[in-house]
């Protein structure tokens, strides 16, 4: 809740470290990409300076938002349509207001509209994929789309992505930086997939999946999805009263 | 309390969203010494990273209406990326210490669930000796890779390796 914190946090506090167990390592072996692109060296440790506790700034009047992925080509994209929204907070619960969120999507046959996509699966000319959004004063985003289809990948014999939608966030600084993917409730796939699996701490890999939400269902329009996303809180300063 | 969403790789189709405008962060009218800044990124085979998604941030100059401080490239087929910025000077560091001028790099890929981060500085830049950041690295050649070097009339180059020999230095904080 906003109200519960009056004074904004201080722009020049570092971020707190990341929880161990609820960050993927760069070197898992079953997810065979990782294996030539991790490096091997230990990652060096460097104290936030103005760098990593700053960070770009984006607005819709430079960065127009896509709010509408259905809504892309000359007619309607064809699939299952869905809402999803949710609210960008930081680790303290604190609402991440005006920041910028992108979204990219298989089509509803499991497609991407992406020249290196050689998946036999049919293209939808109507459906791009690309959504941008900005979070409100309360942090709340939301777009439109249709629900994304599985496909298969050649990291293991028959290996399925799940159902997922690709997220990009900024947040406040440079050390705020996320890339992640929404997942689908109740997706068979997920129990098989190691990127998902990458996630070692079992609730940390739970809070990826979305959850159905007959609130934001549109009554003989869409359904509707609620994913929440957490970006990293500065460090907590020495109470002072 | 709330604990970070994890982080997922950005994928082979991460595309969808380059703009490649977004490489030129001059584009909103900076004014400033003007400068390309290029790379190549390779793997552990020592081949091109060619899905590679590289992401540039500086905090100097200060980012403004004209200047947005930060930039999105493609690796094309031989790994190569490239900018166009305004050339960074120095920033405030820890402890009243000033760090060279530099810019971080974030490097985002099929392969690379996190996000793996580096900072480019500049060779020959007399700050380098006192930078707090490069003063933590011990080794001559590991500090080296995070320099770029003059590549032409106002061009850099830093290459970057993710994995192997001359492996650049990566950071977390």
């Amino acid at each position: 809740m906003s109200e519960a914190f009056p004074t904004p946090p201080d722009l020049r506090t570092p971020f707190r470290a990341l929880t161990p167990g609820t960050q993927p390592p760069n070197d898992f072996p079953e997810y065979g990409s990782t294996q030539k692109r991790h490096p091997k060296q230990p990652l060096l440790r460097i104290p936030q300076t103005v760098t990593e506790i700053t960070g770009p700034r984006f607005s819709p009047s430079r960065y127009p938002s896509i709010i509408d992925l259905t809504r892309s080509g000359v007619h309607e994209a064809l699939g299952e349509r869905i809402i999803v929204r949710g609210r960008v907070l930081d680790e303290d619960g604190r609402p991440v207001p005006d920041t910028m969120l992108e979204i990219w999507q298989a089509n509803a046959a499991g497609r991407y509209a992406h020249p290196r996509d050689q998946h036999d699966a049919p293209l939808d000319p109507h459906f791009r994929g690309e959504g941008r959004v900005f979070t409100d004063a309360q942090g709340w985003y939301q777009f439109t789309s249709i629900k994304p289809g599985a496909y298969p990948w050649r990291n293991h014999f028959n290996a399925w992505r799940p159902n997922h939608i690709h997220f990009s966030l900024f947040g406040p600084g440079f050390a705020t930086r996320l890339i992640t993917q929404m997942y689908f409730p109740g997706d068979p796939l997920l129990e098989l997939d190691p990127i998902f699996h990458a996630v070692a701490d079992e609730q940390a890999r739970r809070r990826l999946i979305a959850r159905f939400d007959i609130e934001c269902t549109k009554p003989e329009w869409a359904l509707g999805y609620r994913f929440d996303i957490v970006l990293r809180g500065r460090e907590t300063a020495v109470a002072e009263e | 309390m709330p604990i970070a969403t994890a982080s997922q790789t950005i994928g082979p189709y991460w595309h969808l969203i380059e703009h490649p405008e977004f490489a030129d962060l001059t584009r909103f009218g900076a004014v400033g010494e003007r400068i390309a800044l290029t790379g190549r990124v390779r793997d552990g085979d020592g081949a091109p990273v060619a899905d590679c998604c590289v992401e540039l941030w500086q905090a100097s100059p200060a980012a403004s209406e004209t200047f947005p401080g930060y930039g999105r490239a493609a690796t094309d087929s031989d790994g190569r990326f490239r900018f166009t910025t305004i050339r960074p000077g120095p920033l405030p560091g820890p402890g009243n210490v000033q760090q060279a001028p530099h810019v971080a790099l974030n490097l985002l890929a099929r392969g690379i669930l996190g996000r793996l981060v580096t900072r480019a500085y500049f060779d020959a830049e007399p700050l380098n000796d006192t930078d707090p950041i490069l003063a933590l690295i011990d080794d001559p050649a590991r500090r080296a890779t995070l320099l770029a070097r003059p590549a032409g009339e106002a061009v850099w180059h830093i290459d970057i390796r993710l994995q192997g020999e001359g492996e650049t230095v990566f950071m977390a904080f």
